[in-house]
Formats: structure tokens, C-alpha cells, sequence
């Protein structure tokens, strides 16, 4: 196999100039679920060939509706529902685990890692953009995290990562009122280093990479691994914490309702 | 300063416009949902385009029941 490119369901890659393009285009938009995750690991696996010509990676989404909605609540509803509760709760618990290692992997990358966002980027979704160094927005991105809905706590990162990046105060606000924010008020708390005109963040986020290409690959990477620590502690407490919530019965019904959901409204708080 | 009535005319152009439906057939006391034939992120984005157009912030929990445009022009009022 080519590690340079690959197509698969949920995700493509491929090199150019020195920079690596990962898109998502799993319909509806783009739910992390297995496939996904083990599409990812396929990714990872090869990041680490890829990146010895590389300086830059993109994330984005080739799907209309946004860059990511979150991990697939249906799998994981319909999965659990098919198994004893403890062995659904060590299923979960895996699930994280090699999610984790997969978003640690392209965090800790040498790569200047770029997202370019439009759209719905939530929960999970905002936590695999939350990996990247950059955050590049068009300006109908939309950044929220509604786990508290279901009776969770975002599992893929986000909360360790979010207050790496930005003051407590906005990650208190994005995790306890569930809310979401555009853009704008992303670029205004630090979460997103550029806002763009509808349609354009793939192509900032591409003279972005060709600006960071120009500088010495080994510099980039020192002042990243400097400026960037992985919250290697904080990682582990947040897949205990979610376990424990995921085994409640108000978890289920929560995703029971998501699920079953017949109004039109399942994404508004 | 805008006024209610400005505010909810431009919301019904807005959202004709977004959603490419015609605006005479959009009536301030009508369901959105209905009328735009949206979901719910298709309703986060008419919510992204009118926070962007008016420059406001508009937390969607306050939306919360909202459903028709002339209900959801006093929300953004309030904010402007």
C-alpha cells in the first residue's frame, strides 16, 4: 500500500507539497464511530512515514454540513444496547482508550497541524480539531460541546486539551451550559486562530501550511513540543470520569431519546 | 438602532435568502422549522448567519422553544 494516500469510508489522505490533506466524508457528518476510529488508526500508523517529507497536516471535512458532529451516539446506543452492561462499560472504555492514543499521536506529531473548519464542529468533533495547533474557521463554524445533554462529559480529549489551550472561564462556559459559539466568538476567546469567508478555510489553511513549509522542520517542531504538552494525566482521569457517567441509566435514556428522536431539534439544547 | 419591525424583516430576508425560498412566503408568526423545511443543524446555521449579520451573540439555549421568526427577532433584539 501507498502509505502517501488512501480513500477509505470514513476518511481520505493524501501528500501534497509537503503537506499532508486528511479529509473526513463519512455521511451524515462525519460521526466518529468504529470505522472511523479504525480508519484513524490506519492514518496514525502511517503518519509515522508520512511525516519524515512532510512539514504540515490539514484536517477537514469534505460534507457540507460541517467539519464534525461528534462521535456516533447511534453505534454507540445500538451497541451497548446489545451487550451485558459491564461488558458494554469495558467496550466504551476501549473505544476511548484508541481514540486517545490516535488524537495523542497526531497531537504530539512534529507536524505543524492545521484545522479548517466550517460548519458544525461538535463534541468530538471539536475535540479532533482541539489536536491541531491551528484552528482556521469559516464563518459559519460552529463550536460547542453537548455531552451534559446525555449526562456525559466530552470523552475524546477535549476537556484536558480546551484548558490547555483557553481560560477556564470559556471552557466552563462551552462544557456546563452546552451551548455553542460561532466563529467570531471562538477567534475572541482563542480557540481559532483565523476566521475566513464562508467556503474558504481549506484554502487559508493550505497558505497557511505553505508559510510554516518555509521554516526549518526541527525548529517547528521544538517550539511545538515546547509550547504544546500532551495533558498525559488529566487524559486518563477524563476516560475514568466518562466511564463512570456512561454506566448510569440516565446515560442511556439520554442516548435512547437522542436516538429515537422524531423532532427536528436533536442538536439545539 | 434597529427597530423590532426592521429586525424581523431582516430576518425573513435572511433567512429566504439562506434557505432559497421565496420571502413573500414567509410570515413573521409562522413556524421556521415548517416554512424553511430545516433541521436542526440547518438551524444552527440560520443562527450562525444571524449572529454574524446582526453582530450579536446569541447563546442557543436561549432559543429553546422558539419557533417562529417574530419570537426569535425579540430574542435578537434583546441582545442588539
Amino acid at each position: 500500500m501507498d502509505a502517501r494516500q488512501f480513500k477509505g469510508q470514513a476518511l481520505s489522505w493524501q501528500v501534497l507539497s509537503g503537506v499532508i490533506e486528511l479529509a473526513l466524508h463519512r455521511e451524515p457528518c462525519n460521526e466518529l464511530g468504529s470505522v472511523s476510529l479504525l480508519e484513524l488508526e490506519t492514518f496514525a500508523t502511517a503518519l509515522d512515514d508520512l511525516e519524515k517529507d512532510s512539514h504540515a497536516l490539514i484536517l477537514y471535512s469534505d460534507l457540507k454540513c460541517g467539519f464534525c458532529a461528534g462521535a456516533d451516539l447511534r453505534e454507540l446506543y445500538h451497541q451497548s444496547q446489545a451487550m451485558e452492561k459491564s461488558q458494554a462499560a469495558q467496550g466504551v472504555r476501549d473505544f476511548l482508550q484508541r481514540i486517545h492514543c490516535v488524537l495523542n499521536r497526531i497531537d504530539s506529531s512534529p507536524l505543524t497541524t492545521i484545522a479548517a473548519v466550517h460548519g458544525v464542529t461538535f463534541g468530538g468533533g471539536l475535540e479532533l480539531a482541539l489536536v491541531c495547533d491551528l484552528v482556521i474557521a469559516d464563518k459559519m463554524a460552529r463550536f460547542c460541546f453537548p455531552e451534559l445533554r446525555l449526562g456525559l462529559i466530552p470523552g475524546f480529549g477535549g476537556i484536558p486539551r480546551l484548558k490547555r489551550d483557553l481560560g477556564n472561564a470559556v471552557v466552563r462556559d462551552l462544557l456546563l451550559t452546552g451551548r455553542s459559539f460561532n466563529a467570531t466568538k471562538a477567534q475572541q476567546v482563542g480557540l481559532v486562530s483565523q476566521v475566513v469567508a464562508e467556503g474558504e478555510a481549506l484554502r487559508a489553511a493550505r497558505a497557511t501550511a505553505g508559510q510554516i513549509g518555509k521554516f526549518d522542520r526541527q525548529t517547528s517542531a521544538a517550539a511545538k513540543q515546547f509550547i504544546k504538552p500532551i495533558p498525559t494525566d488529566e487524559l486518563r482521569q477524563e476516560i475514568d470520569i466518562f466511564c463512570e457517567l456512561f454506566s448510569r441509566p440516565a446515560v442511556q435514556s439520554g442516548l435512547k431519546k437522542f436516538v429515537e428522536s422524531t423532532t427536528l431539534q436533536p442538536y439545539l439544547p | 438602532m434597529e427597530t423590532a419591525e426592521k429586525t424581523l424583516d431582516e430576518i425573513l430576508t435572511l433567512a429566504a435568502g439562506h434557505f432559497k425560498v421565496p420571502r413573500e412566503k414567509l410570515s413573521p408568526d409562522e413556524d421556521f422549522f415548517k416554512a424553511l423545511g430545516i433541521d436542526s443543524l440547518q438551524t444552527l446555521d440560520l443562527l450562525t448567519k444571524l449572529e454574524n449579520h446582526f453582530r450579536v451573540e446569541l447563546p442557543d439555549y436561549e432559543l429553546q422553544g422558539v419557533t417562529d421568526f417574530r419570537t426569535l427577532a425579540a430574542r435578537i433584539q434583546a441582545r442588539l
